[in-house]
């Protein structure tokens, strides 16, 4: 059966499929280590030599280190992974989404009390 | 014998778990979301299920990529709520049924539903929100959970046919059980919402609207829409609402709608909160 790939047309859309997690494996069980207290003070202490221990790319552990979101996500990092990372340093959804769309946290905020981000016409409404 | 006596589709957003946690339901934000879900507990309370299957997803907590398993069902006597990055909730732990677990993992498998099995099992906000969000802040949750994980953060997640079918096997495997329990089948997830990405905030309130119609009239018609429809329309996360299909399910063919609420934001999410009862044909 041939796989469609359809879903990488949605713009502004990264779906978690196998060549995402592939790239993004490391990575991914890197940022899911921090769920543990006695990790997240390692990494806290001494960022550079946790990463170190991962063997991520030179281009992941770069984005980690300027918290670069949009980067990571596009590296192969999951969106629930990513926020392993953010909320260890008290970041909520609404700054790693800001920082994605291009905008700031207030903004993004006042979006979604706004009733969200329109779809498109080619989205349509069913 | 046990019978499915009412469904609950809802969102699962961590916010409304924490906004509850840290004494918020009356804030501006977050009262309008909070004043719809009166009627839902109070529905809940006065049916008094024996035993709720509660259908969710794991948010990278108990599961990581190491093992991605679609289906997962747990067997345990309790679940503990999982620390999550910053501490477990202060909810209380949940209670779980073995001996129906079992029974439902027994006939599904028979009924080629290959589901995995899980003994030990930590449950994140997809779990406990949903039962805060119906049950409010006791000491104990009134009920003992039944846990189905549903791979939904790796693509690609089952179909929503297959939820749906998974749902109705879900029925006939109730009914199968000797004591007379009576279930209730909560879906959660969704709705419309998109966490990553340039389109994160994506919210279709028209899509919303016709899935909480479509759910009851026509979920077939739910069944038939691909992953790549549901995220177009719902948005990356909104993919989750496959869920509610598997409550769909189980409530057998014809149901009739008790409540409805919906609401957004609840901080990015379309918040939706759906109360359904089968409707029992006498045997012909």
């Amino acid at each position: 059966m041939s796989l469609s790939r359809e879903y990488r047309q949605i713009e502004g859309t990264v779906v978690q499929d196998g060549s995402q997690s592939r790239m993004g494996y490391r990575l991914n069980q890197c940022l899911y280590s921090l769920r543990h207290e006695a990790n997240r003070r390692a990494f806290a202490d001494d960022e550079g030599a946790y990463l170190a221990a991962w063997n991520l790319t030179a281009e992941q552990r770069d984005a980690v280190v300027r918290r670069d979101w949009s980067e990571m996500l596009r590296l192969g990092g999951n969106m629930f992974y990513l926020m392993k990372l953010a909320a260890h340093e008290g970041r909520s959804v609404q700054h790693v989404a800001s920082h994605m769309s291009g905008t700031d946290e207030e903004s993004f905020r006042q979006m979604m009390i706004a009733g969200g981000r329109r779809p498109t016409r080619a989205e349509g409404a069913s | 014998m046990a019978r499915i006596v009412g469904g609950v589709g809802t969102s699962h957003v961590p916010s409304i778990g924490a906004a509850l946690d840290n004494g918020q339901q009356d804030t501006p934000y977050w009262k309008p979301l909070f004043d719809g879900y009166g009627p839902a507990r109070e529905w809940l309370r006065e049916l008094a299920p024996d035993v709720v299957l509660l259908v969710y997803n794991d948010h990278a907590t108990a599961f990581s990529m190491e093992l991605i398993p679609t289906f997962v069902l747990g067997l345990a006597s309790e679940f503990a709520p999982a620390d999550e990055g910053y501490g477990p909730r202060a909810v209380p732990v949940v209670k779980g049924h073995p001996e129906l677990a079992w029974h439902l993992a027994e006939s599904l498998i028979l009924d080629e539903f290959d589901l995995t099995l899980a003994n030990e099992l930590d449950v994140d906000h997809g779990l406990t929100v949903p039962l805060s969000i119906l049950c409010g802040q006791p000491d104990e949750w009134p009920f003992p959970v039944i846990p189905l994980a549903v791979n939904v953060i790796q693509y690609p997640p089952p179909t929503a046919r297959r939820c749906l079918a998974l749902g109705q096997a879900v029925r006939r495997a109730v009914e199968s059980y000797p004591d007379d329990l009576r279930v209730a089948v909560l879906g959660t997830g969704g709705m419309s919402h998109q966490l990553s990405g340039a389109r994160a905030g994506h919210i279709n309130r028209e899509f919303d609207m016709a899935f909480l119609q479509r759910i009851s009239d026509d979920p077939e018609a739910l069944a038939r829409m691909s992953h790549v429809e549901y995220i177009r329309e719902a948005g990356n996360e909104g993919v989750e609402l496959v869920m509610w299909l598997v409550m769909r399910g189980a409530l057998g063919d014809d149901v009739r709608e008790v409540y409805r609420h919906y609401h957004v934001p609840a901080s990015n999410t379309a918040a939706g909160l759906l109360v359904l009862e089968p409707i029992e044909h006498e045997p012909a």
